[in-house]
């Protein structure tokens, strides 16, 4: 089937059963083909269910509900206000950017999706609210660093991808609302046998595709798919179908090769057809090809119809199953998922934290009195607790009135904690000369000094720099233990791109102020440059440029750490460090414990 | 306002998850271990180990209307209002349900500790104070889902309030103290964020879950969870026999706890395995030891052997090393070399 078929019949399953499916992670930019998807699921969703768009940055009293205000005042009596989530209870909500989704909003979803229910202990109200719902997040990340939270995707039957579509091969609706409807009567009868169970568990074993939950959402979907067909067993036909589109997009692993699986066409083949005679490609569209639409897939499936009449054995079952899911992984998939593995492996986390701006920053702390004026913002509900037990008192002035009274000794303001995060940023030489010297102690002492920060909770970012220009390893994160993962599989050689490095971590430096933290650059170096920011080698212009590197560094007054990692103290990577303002240290020839008390007397100076 | 109680997952049909599944079980016997934290990759069930557990829990004794849920046995426990009482009557009780109280995402501050009862305060006029979470889970749980995301100032209140027992309003003219004795029960994704080091130290026992990589126990963890999601009563009826088992091994359990012996030389091994391992502070041994008689307790042991002990340490241990986050593999192989070198293999 064509990815157009893929899209349009996860729209159709997920609207026969949204809460077992947990929803569709839809990757699009804005485009027609994403909006006439979405048209299509809310044709097929039986029209009283909701669905229901929400923003990435919804307040968590939206979300999840609190004391309506407005009713509250009116009525003088508490009004509790269903949040967006049990206001769409049966339906789907629609997340738009869910690739800026805060770990905790995403964190908030995931609760609703495991159990169903949401409870609510906000604001003086608390509620048990059902919330059956399917999530269906509008993933517009473009960049490799942004992505859907990983924690989510878990509880996510179906990634489709709609940024290879050709705009005029229109999505054709497989179902209609009738379908759905006789779908949805049927699904609680649905049976779906252990052994077919088996091999999709075994399949998304194989292709590594996600936790367990991922193999009980492809039973789900198994089972949806058998409801619209309307039977009330599970197929073969069925499972392969949940496979395809459940594992397919996950797989993170091929299985070893098996010897000549004659049911089963390798998937390089099967992918070198082009798509349904498709019309003929407008050359100003650029061609996406990680999303080329494996194709092929029709004679496969007949010689596996006609199998399906004999007996099969567990084996071949799991072994058909996995055939079909394995022809379905888009290309290049595999390829991209391995070189990135180090971000990929734990996306949603790193983002924490990092997204407060505005000029009321950080997080909520706390209430006290005062009046709200510039940065402080007023606190309705606060102030009205405060208020309330005066009212009788104060009503007392014009009976029957029923207006709140706020008196100025009431007024609350909410207080922000501006906890001023510290970044550490590792700008790690790994260049052929650093390699030779003291790859492996620079390693060590960065190692030594991630500890420090995870005394202090700081966030870290390492990046490295080597042969032509500089990587981000791993862009800011808590997670000290990605840190160091990031630095374990950092390979040496190349020449030194000195003064890109610099300017990376300069970048970086720059972009954490923004954001109102407190960075600090750990450079660890031989000094000797010898490739110019141009990727051009030369000595002299390399050294010339990290000079001029060095000196955007002490402009912008950031603290700077210069460890140098040549065999000698050399002169070149002090006047360097003199450069930048930055505190020198030559790593010395020593036992990790001198090593360690150096950096810890270090530490606490560049950090202030 | 509160529904109906959903039908839980029973604790007997949880597949796997020994670790988890014991720790829980120790924490629920003797609360004074101090609760545990279970980290562990998505999708391994931690919640539902957590809720499992609420069911499996025997009701307990309750002074009616009490907020507070006060232990008609334990005068000592009380709160004011059943101190203030007259001493001559005797409180009536009653069995309840032990509380298993969710700190939901998104809670507010209010919620947590208590506030002003707005609906009286709005209504009558009245200054009343409105008992919030932790007066609720007095006695009982306190289940506290992705801790890691759990925002500054409530980790504050809790590291203070898990600390004393005791919970102190001072808000809004109020000033209320009742007792806020729970055992916090956390979980988490390490990879979302880490734990603040204080709060870490609240949790008696920390364990580690991984995704079953046995194929066969997988196939079993989705096919009864289908079978549960099918038809959910025919489920718990079904596994009510494990569960009621397991209900009467952990009553039979805690009877046995005050008249467990720990011989000297168990008391001895504890004490230098903590030593190997430099925990700080005596948390360490007080917990290691707690678990230990906990667990033989459970196994209806005469006294607390070694074998009790070694099979603890770890989750009693591991979030109490000083800390080298960055050894991945980390703490728990460094428990079992120094259980090695201090106890023999």
């Amino acid at each position: 089937m064509s990815a157009a078929g893929d899209a349009a019949l996860a729209a159709s399953l997920l609207a026969v059963d949204p809460a077992g499916l947990g929803g569709v992670c839809l990757r699009s930019l804005v485009q027609p083909a994403r909006s006439d998807w979405l048209l299509m699921l809310r044709s097929l969703l039986p029209a009283a269910l909701p669905l229901r768009r929400i923003p990435f940055n919804i307040a968590d009293g939206r979300l999840l509900g609190g004391l309506d205000l407005a009713a509250t005042l009116r009525a003088n009596r508490p009004i509790a206000d269903r949040g967006a989530l049990a206001a769409s209870d049966g339906g789907v909500v629609v997340v738009t950017m869910a690739e800026r989704l805060t770990a905790h909003t995403a964190a908030c979803l995931n609760a609703v999706l495991d159990s169903g229910e949401i409870i609510v202990q906000r604001e003086g109200v608390e509620r048990h609210d059902s919330a059956r719902i399917g999530v269906v997040a509008l993933d517009e990340s473009m960049e490799a660093d942004e992505h859907v939270p990983a924690s989510l995707l878990d509880r996510l039957a179906f990634l489709v991808d709609l940024n290879g579509f050709d705009a005029r091969t229109p999505l054709v609706q497989l179902h209609d609302a009738e379908d759905i409807l006789a779908a949805r009567q049927l699904l609680p009868r649905v049976e779906i046998a252990a052994d077919i169970v088996a091999a999709l568990c075994a399949t998304g074993m194989t292709l590594g595709a996600g936790s367990p939950r991922v193999s009980q959402l492809a039973v789900n979907a198994a089972r949806a798919a058998a409801a619209l067909d309307g039977r009330v067993s599970v197929t073969v036909d069925d499972a392969t179908t949940a496979g395809t589109l459940v594992f397919a997009a996950r797989a993170t692993q091929l299985p070893a090769p098996r010897e000549a699986a004659p049911d089963a066409p390798p998937p390089d083949d099967s992918a070198a057809p082009p798509e349904p005679p498709a019309p003929p490609e407008p050359p100003a569209s650029p061609e996406p090809p990680a999303a080329e639409p494996p194709a092929a897939e029709p004679p496969a499936d007949e010689s596996r119809r006609e199998e399906l009449e004999v007996e099969i054995t567990q084996e071949q079952l799991d072994e058909i199953v996995l055939a079909a899911t394995r022809a379905a992984i888009p290309r290049g998939l595999l390829a991209s998922l391995r070189s990135d593995a180090q971000t990929r492996g734990s996306t949603g986390a790193g983002r924490t934290g990092t997204l407060r701006s505005g000029g009321l920053r950080g997080r909520p702390a706390g209430v006290r009195s005062g009046t709200p004026r510039g940065a402080s913002r007023l606190n309705v509900i606060e102030t009205l607790r405060a208020a309330a037990p005066w009212q009788r008192l104060r009503g007392r002035i014009v009976p029957g009135d029923a207006r709140v009274r706020i008196d100025a000794s009431d007024l609350r303001i909410t207080r922000y904690q501006q906890r001023s995060q510290t970044l550490t940023i590792f700008a790690v030489d790994a260049s052929g000369s650093a390699a030779l010297n003291r790859l492996a102690e620079a390693k060590g002492a960065v190692e030594l000094l991630l500890a420090d920060c995870y005394v202090r909770r700081d966030q870290v970012a390492v990046l490295s720099f080597r042969g032509r220009s500089a990587d981000v390893l791993l862009p800011p994160t808590r997670s000290l233990v990605r840190a160091k993962r990031s630095l374990a599989g950092l390979p040496g050689g190349g020449g030194t791109p000195l003064a890109a490095g610099i300017q990376s971590a300069f970048g970086l430096a720059i972009q954490a102020q923004r954001r109102g933290e407190t960075p600090t650059v750990v450079l660890l170096t031989d000094g000797r440059a010898n490739v110019t920011r141009s990727g051009v080698g030369g000595r002299d212009a390399a050294h010339a440029d990290a000079m001029r590197a060095a000196r955007q560094l002490r402009l912008s007054r950031l603290s700077v750490l210069f460890i140098d990692t040549s065999p000698r103290p050399n002169p070149l990577a002090e006047t360097l460090a003199a450069e930048m303002a930055a505190r020198y240290i030559a790593l010395p020839f020593a036992s990790a414990q001198a090593l360690s008390s150096i950096v810890t007397a270090a530490a606490p100076r560049t950090n202030r | 306002m509160r529904s109906v109680v959903r039908p839980v997952f029973p604790f007997s049909a949880i597949v796997g998850q020994d670790d988890m599944k014991l720790a829980l079980i120790c924490a629920a016997l003797d609360p004074s271990i101090g609760g545990v934290l279970v980290l562990g990759d998505r999708g391994t069930g931690k919640s539902t180990a957590i809720r499992a557990l609420a069911a499996l829990l025997p009701p307990m004794r309750a002074i009616v209307d009490c907020r507070y849920a006060c232990d008609p046995a334990d005068e000592d426990s009380w709160c004011t209002e059943c101190r203030e009482r007259p001493a001559n009557t005797a409180p009536k009780d009653r069995a309840i349900p032990v509380p298993v109280v969710d700190l939901p995402l998104g809670v507010t501050e209010d919620r947590v500790v208590g506030a002003l009862d707005l609906e009286r305060a709005l209504s009558q006029g009245v200054k009343a104070f409105e008992p919030g979470l932790l007066a609720r889970a007095n006695r009982g749980f306190l289940y506290i889902d992705e801790v890691n995301l759990l925002e500054d100032h409530l980790v504050d209140l809790l590291i203070d309030v898990a600390a004393s027992g005791e919970n102190l309003v001072e808000r809004e003219g109020l000033s209320v103290r009742h007792p806020a004795r729970f055992v916090l029960i956390g979980s988490g994704n390490p990879e979302e964020g880490e734990l603040r080091p204080q709060l870490l130290d609240r949790f008696g026992l920390s364990v580690d879950i991984k995704t079953p990589t046995v194929l066969a126990d997988r196939i079993e963890v989705i096919k009864r969870r289908d079978e549960f999601e099918r038809d959910k009563a025919a489920f718990i009826a079904k596994w009510k026999k494990a569960d009621d088992q397991l209900r009467r091994r952990l009553v039979a359990g805690r009877k046995r706890l005050s008249g467990m012996v720990i011989p000297d030389e168990v008391l001895e091994s504890t004490a230098k395995l903590c030593m190997q391992l430099g925990t700080d502070g005596l948390r360490a041994e007080l917990t290691l030891m707690r678990a230990a008689r906990a667990l033989a307790c459970f196994e209806q042991a005469d006294s607390v052997a070694e074998s009790h002990l070694r099979r603890v340490a770890t989750a009693a241990l591991r979030h109490r090393l000083r800390r080298d986050p960055l050894d991945e593999s980390g703490s728990g192989a460094r428990i079992d070399r120094a259980i090695e070198e201090a106890l023999g293999s």
